[in-house]
């Protein structure tokens, strides 16, 4: 029974792995086949993915509701507007328009989720530019550099800033073209060494935690 | 509808609220009630259903069979089983991620930082270019390289930052600094962006040919305020 529990997920994994690396130095049509098979597999298999986390959400909001617990009037809200989203998405088949009618699923995604998350994303800018009043304060050399670049980088982004200094536009492209490309550029190479280890430590069994815990 | 829930969110900025508490619940439930049709639509219908009906491939099955295993986490007795089908997904991506990320993200990035740093001239003269504003110029091409091999070096804790060691580190830290400073100054004007959309849509919305739904609107968000925050002050503090 180990073997079936413990052993051959990680063969499963090992297997898998060490096709899938191979592939990519196979220029032939079936080993692009395979490739375009496995794509398509992943995204089946993530789509039962999406299952598991929309029915954790579901426990937690019932969980909610049934013990009256304090704001479970919010947990109605979010139940009703994600049967009332998916209702109607159904109904549309699931398209935003038909022959360039927008259908009440595409009204849905207009007139609420596109100005709700713009919304949600936009009084980020406060928070942010609050936060960083109170911590942007020059008191190293570090932290002045880094004031410095976001002025700059902030100047350069809007017609007024470029008039108030003319120099921020050009400044803001080098800062954003050199400077932080090379920033980007070292930590990609960074976490890309990271990745290809973390990658051959699972295919060779060493990195087991994806499995779970729990008896073997 | 658009007017309303945008007003709604806003109304965080004078404090948490019932009114943005409902937006965000209202949020979350629309998003999800948006992902699970569109999964459906996509995956269901397009990757499973229509093939295997209208062409036959009937080999699809296996990973309806693999994504299915997932869901055995949900019977405690047979969770184990759901090994298999995180084992698949563990495996194929670690197998796709090897060679694609040494080609792009290794070996194509020290390609385009380890560049000569002279340049040929029409008339077959070599030069050295001076210009900041073209980033392949040979002035730029020496900062890239000093910041890369700087801030690489600052993460490579296996040496000691002493002595020669140390100034390379310290310009490492110079250019972690500016560049965390430029994604600030640019994720703050992103954001910024976003919101004169919203006002911009507000604006709009305040028209006499719409009914003037923004003053309306923002006249009860802001008498419900009131409202809520009246009523509060008589009740005796949270006790959670």
């Amino acid at each position: 029974m180990i073997f079936l529990r413990r052993q051959l997920p990680l063969l499963i994994t090992m297997i898998t792995g060490l096709v899938f690396a191979g592939q990519y130095y196979v220029p032939h049509p079936a080993s692009e086949q395979v490739l375009t098979s496995a794509t398509k597999w992943m995204q089946i298999i993530g789509g039962f993915a999406l299952v598991l986390g929309v029915t954790s959400l579901f426990h937690v909001h019932a969980a909610k509701i049934r013990r009256k617990e304090a704001g479970w009037g919010y947990s109605v809200v979010l139940y009703a507007g994600m049967l009332g989203t998916i209702a109607v998405g159904f109904w549309a088949n699931g398209k935003e328009s038909v022959e360039g009618v927008s259908t009440a699923f595409g009204w849905v995604y207009n007139f609420m989720m596109v100005p709700l998350q713009g919304t949600m994303f936009a009084i980020l800018a406060f928070f942010i530019a609050s936060a960083a009043y109170r911590s942007f304060r020059a008191r190293s050399r570090e932290a002045a550099v880094l004031l410095i670049a976001a002025v700059i980088v902030m100047m350069g982004r809007v017609p007024l800033g470029e008039y108030l200094i003319p120099m921020s536009g050009d400044l803001s492209q080098w800062i954003l073209n050199v400077l932080n490309a090379s920033v980007r550029r070292a930590i990609l190479i960074g976490v890309s060494l990271g990745t290809v280890a973390l990658s051959l430590k699972i295919i060779f069994g060493v990195e087991r935690s994806y499995l779970g815990g729990g008896k073997e | 509808m658009a007017t309303g829930l945008t007003l709604c969110i806003l109304s965080f900025l004078y404090k948490d609220n019932p009114l943005f508490k409902l937006a965000e619940h209202l949020y979350v439930g629309v998003s999800v009630g948006y992902t699970i049709v569109k999964a459906y639509d996509t995956v269901l219908v397009h990757l499973i259903f229509k093939p295997i009906v209208e062409n036959g491939e009937w080999v699809l099955l296996v990973p309806v069979t693999i994504g299915s295993l997932m869901l055995t986490r949900y019977v405690p007795k047979a969770s184990w089983l759901s090994r298999y089908a995180f084992a698949f997904i563990v495996g194929v991506g670690s197998g796709l991620a090897i060679p694609r990320t040494i080609s792009s993200f290794i070996l194509k990035q020290i390609e385009d930082t380890v560049r000569p740093l002279l340049m040929l001239a029409p008339g077959g003269d070599v030069t050295f270019t001076w210009d900041l504003h073209n980033p392949a110029s040979s002035l730029n091409v020496i900062i890239i390289l000093i910041g890369v091999t700087s801030v690489l070096f600052y993460f490579f804790f296996s040496v000691e930052h002493t002595g020669p060691g140390r100034v390379v580190a310290r310009t490492g830290v110079m250019f972690l600094m500016i560049s965390f400073g430029a994604a600030f100054g640019y994720t703050v004007m992103a954001r910024m962006s976003l919101l004169i959309g919203r006002l911009t849509d507000l604006i709009e919305f305040s028209d006499a040919s719409y009914g003037r739904p923004t003053v309306w609107l923002a006249l009860v968000t802001i008498g419900t305020l009131i409202f809520l925050s009246r009523r509060t002050q008589g009740e005796p503090p949270d006790q959670h």
